[in-house]
């Protein structure tokens, strides 16, 4: 129990550390990397309460798709970043007031919160259902069938994403000489090939 | 040294402020907004699943992870959006954007 205590404090406070350095860092490439540690401390507050797969798709999803898409624009767009900075200190005093006001509240609607004894009761249905499968075989088996309809949603949610993310960056450019195959296709030999008979001597 | 619910919301309540935080601060620079969205995103996922599994209800985790399906399909269509405006116009200044004069 001690342990898990260590550890929940230890992640928690890399985590916090982390998203200070993602707003705070001079370079955006630091900010991404801090993004990464942040995403990873997550995904150990995750495995510490139980949700390994919850904590494996952190991983997979944030760190190996969302935070390297991140790097790549980031260092791909050539912006002088310097400029961007400045002036970011006279934003200070109004978010500072914003974040404490936004605290203050999560931190009261927290403080006072007890859960009745019968939302416990409607609240465990699904899962003592399974007893002693393990948290993966349980998530399976409730998206399958229960939520099936909502994973294709999220398919298609992510097809479109991919559609759309290809067709706003995709471009024609001018002057590329590139193989077109249909023009090649449509040649014909009688098009391009004339056969001249040439008198001997005389030449073409 | 007993880790409750509290604890986890805590911290997620933390992390959620210092995105708000980062929007703020960070108002020029279109990328450090996106990253705090993303990080928004995160403690909201860290809320749902500890709620699941102080609760004893699975439901919270397959809603993760429908987030997380959302925040990745959010990144990769906003980072396309600044990909095509920067090779538009030079530059991801946040007040350069007002070509629609919204």
């Amino acid at each position: 129990m001690i342990i898990q205590g260590i550890a929940f404090y230890v992640f928690a406070a890399l985590l916090v550390a982390s998203g200070v350095m993602v707003i705070s860092a001079r370079n955006p490439v630091h900010s991404v990397l801090y993004l990464v540690l942040a995403f990873f401390q997550a995904a150990g507050l995750c495995v510490l309460l139980g949700a390994e797969f919850i904590a494996m798709i952190l991983v997979i999803v944030y760190v190996g798709a969302v935070a390297v898409l991140f790097l790549f624009v980031v260092m791909m767009l050539d912006i002088n970043f310097r400029e961007l900075q400045a002036g970011a200190m006279q934003y200070l005093p109004l978010g500072g007031l914003i974040g404490v006001i936004l605290l203050a509240e999560l931190a009261a609607v927290l403080g006072g919160w007890i859960i009745t004894p019968a939302a416990q009761k409607i609240a465990s249905a699904p899962a003592a259902a399974m007893g002693s499968a393990t948290n993966t075989e349980q998530l399976g088996q409730l998206i399958y069938t229960h939520y099936v309809y909502l994973f294709q949603a999220s398919g298609i949610v992510l097809l479109i994403a991919m559609i759309g993310a290809i067709v706003l960056t995709l471009r024609s450019r001018e002057g590329v000489r590139k193989q077109n195959v249909g023009a090649q296709l449509a040649r014909r030999r009688e098009d391009v090939v004339a056969i001249r008979k040439v008198p001997t001597g005389e030449g073409v | 040294m007993d880790i409750g619910l509290g604890h986890y919301l805590t911290v997620s309540a933390i992390i959620f402020t210092l995105g708000v935080l980062g929007i703020f601060l960070n108002r020029k620079n279109v990328i450090i907004i996106l990253m705090s969205i993303e990080m928004m995103l995160l403690a909201v996922n860290l809320n749902l699943v500890s709620f699941s599994v102080f609760l004893n209800d699975l439901v919270g985790q397959v809603f993760s992870m429908i987030i997380l399906t959302v925040a990745a399909a959010e990144a990769a269509i906003g980072l396309a959006i600044l990909v095509v405006y920067f090779r538009n116009r030079g530059s991801i200044r946040v007040e350069d954007i007002n070509l629609m004069r919204g």
